[in-house]
């Protein structure tokens, strides 16, 4: 302890920066997750939900006339939009959900932005017999309502947040203070971000996108893709595809950021085209914050996305330059979603659709032999509301 | 000799504890301190906590939250904190005086300079919630470099290892926080206080001061039993928040301590 450990970290990023209240539960978490690598029974019962349960393995869709209409490399879809609960989120929440059961845990806190990981925390929570406290900032509350309707119907306790931008960072900053009051509570963060050892754990249970997606690209384009594009708010769908690919030296690995009103305007979310490394909620990675190291408000038409620091381990993917970020604005953003939705039947998360927007610029500059593979990360109908109001329709 | 160890040899001498106070610099008005704080120490603070404000304050409840977010909508700066703490010693407050914040401002600013200018300023001593030991090392060297003390935590939850390594390497005093959750006033002292800080107590000679939930004298009277330091912060604010009398508050808490009973060495 006496010195600084490079577990959890990814080059120079990640650690542990937490009250010393939670730094005990933190190892205790730490240690549990060490255990549970050599602990086949816990991936046999997560193998069987994800298959039974989850509807794992998600497909992975040729969006023909999508890739017609942008005219270059044909692009393909992962569906994490069709595991259950609308999200790649269950994934994690259902790995994290059975590794607090182990633990004797009875009590899970979560937080949420989109309100797709707290409803894949309900969700599992309900499936295993959890108490569920989910807490969301009131104006996602606002602007994801069904999703909060789906979590009280799924038995969880959704408490408002009023703080900050009343948004995702200042859930996390409640859930963290009720972890302190709590450290017997189980926290089970929805994002590859945080003290360690969640930048790692969150990876690992998501990657399972990935490794399924390489396997199904081979076997259905019989070579790897050459780009993957995923959109980056903490960044857990995108680590959860980019990481079994990061071997693959020709497999160009392609963030999205949401871009909000344009990374000139301060109204964004675009952590790598206006962060600077810093420490928020626990780790130590790239943070939008202003010349006296105050966080900075952000924003973005989805709440997913609208985060003021990243996951560790893309800070180190975007200075090592394995991975390149760039952003999709509000605008580009809800254009594509309503592309996808005309040109494939599928309406996207406004999240992914900042993917599907990169992919549509993309397309046209690469060749017909060339593929990007995209990771729909969710479903759109949580979106409705906004999208409605962005087009200025009432419903 | 620096001014935290003398003053707590002072204390030791004269079997007295410390009342150590928290406020955060710009609150309510951005210059408030400046008449606060010899206020506080005319009424028999020992030593000052000043918050640096920080927007995302994990470790704090609504009080020092809602206290922190005015003093940045005054346009309090961490620059702001060092001035503040040059301006008070030019006005001859000779206590410790000890900044409390989080890690992002200082790392904006830079740890070393950071360090550098503020024992320049007079600032003594150095408190960061969100700063563990494993994570400590970087701000440990900078604050010896410059003569700070880096005042560590302990909690309820501490285990024996991290108490061990903490009573080690301690410098000032330990900060032992009274219960499991973030600041604010309580009804109750913890029932778990005497327990925990018995098992601290065993390892080190160091001064422990305790925080977090003390509110009112009869809690400061209690901890006053277990502890060398009692802190008040998140109480002290809401006196300041409803323009009472500080002073009255403050001499309230002071008497309460010294007419508890010494029980630690």
């Amino acid at each position: 302890m006496a010195t600084a450990t490079t577990v959890g970290r990814f080059g120079p990023y990640g650690g542990a920066y937490v009250p010393e209240t939670l730094m005990p539960a933190l190892l205790e978490l730490q240690q549990a997750y060490v255990e549970l690598q050599s602990n086949s029974s816990f991936y046999a019962e997560l193998d069987h939900l994800q298959r039974t349960y989850t509807g794992r393995p998600t497909p992975i869709t040729y969006a023909q006339r999508l890739t017609e209409e942008c005219g270059g490399a044909q692009i393909y879809l992962k569906r994490e939009d069709l595991a259950h609960t609308g999200a790649h989120k269950i994934n994690n929440a259902l790995g994290q959900g059975l590794l607090a059961k182990r633990m004797g845990k009875e009590r899970v806190i979560a937080e949420t932005g989109a309100g797709q990981h707290g409803v894949a925390t309900a969700t599992v929570c309900a499936l295993l017999g959890l108490e569920c406290v989910v807490y969301m900032g009131t104006e996602d509350m606002q602007r994801q309502r069904p999703n909060v309707f789906r979590m009280r119907l799924l038995g969880a306790e959704v408490r408002g947040v009023n703080s900050g931008s009343c948004t995702l960072k200042d859930a996390i900053n409640e859930a963290m203070r009720d972890w302190v009051a709590n450290p017997d509570s189980y926290y089970l963060l929805g994002s590859a971000l945080g003290p360690h050892p969640y930048p790692t754990m969150v990876r690992d249970f998501q990657s399972v996108i990935g490794h399924e997606a390489r396997e199904q690209m081979l076997e259905r384009t019989g070579k790897l893709p050459d780009v993957v594009v995923a959109c980056v708010g903490g960044g857990s769908n995108a680590i959860g595809i980019f990481y079994p690919f990061l071997q693959d030296a020709d497999v160009a690995l392609r963030g999205v950021e949401a871009g909000g009103f344009g990374p000139q305007t301060s109204k964004h979310a675009a952590r790598f085209a206006g962060g600077l490394p810093g420490v928020l909620q626990g780790t130590y990675s790239y943070v939008l914050q202003d010349e006296d190291g105050q966080i900075a408000l952000t924003h973005s038409v989805s709440a997913g996305l609208d985060y003021a620091s990243v996951g560790p381990e893309h800070a180190m993917l975007h200075d090592s330059g394995r991975a390149s970020y760039t952003l999709a604005t509000d605008d580009e953003a809800l254009a594509a979603f309503q592309t996808l939705c005309r040109t494939e039947g599928i309406i996207p998360a406004l999240e992914s659709a900042h993917a599907v927007a990169e992919a549509i610029k993309l397309a046209p500059t690469l060749t017909a032999d060339q593929v990007i593979l995209v990771n729909l990360s969710g479903r759109g109908d949580k979106d409705i509301f906004t999208v409605a109001d962005q087009l200025g329709v009432t419903i | 000799m620096s001014r935290i160890r003398a003053t707590w040899e002072r204390l030791q001498a004269e079997k007295r504890r410390a009342l150590i106070l928290y406020l955060p610099v710009g609150f309510p008005e951005r210059e408030s301190l400046l008449e606060l704080v010899p206020q506080l120490v005319a009424a028999g603070a020992d030593m000052i906590e000043l918050g640096v404000p920080f927007s995302d304050p994990v470790a704090e409840g609504t009080t020092i939250q809602a206290a922190t977010q005015r003093a940045l909508r005054n346009g309090v700066s961490v620059r702001y904190c060092l001035e503040t703490v040059r301006t008070l010693r030019e006005r001859g407050i000779d206590v410790p005086l000890l900044l409390m914040g989080y890690l992002n401002p200082m790392l904006r600013y830079g740890l070393a300079q950071f360090c550098a200018d503020a024992q320049r300023a007079g600032v003594d001593g150095l408190i960061f919630p969100d700063l563990p030991p494993e994570e400590s090392d970087e701000l440990l060297a900078a604050s010896r470099a410059h003569g700070l003390e880096l005042i560590q935590f302990l909690a309820p939850t501490s285990t024996e290892a991290r108490i061990a390594h903490v009573t080690e390497h301690a410098t000032g005093f330990i900060y032992c926080v009274a219960v499991k959750g973030v600041t604010g006033a309580r009804d109750e002292v913890s029932a778990e206080l005497p327990e925990f800080m018995a098992r601290v107590r065993a390892r080190t000679k160091t001064p422990l001061a305790v925080g977090f939930g003390i509110s009112q004298p009869h809690h400061a009277h209690q901890v006053a039993q277990l502890a060398d330091g009692i802190i008040v912060g998140s109480a002290l604010i809401n006196v300041v928040a409803q323009a009472g009398d500080v002073m009255g508050f403050v001499r309230g808490l002071r008497e309460a301590i010294d007419a508890a009973p010494v029980n630690s060495p």
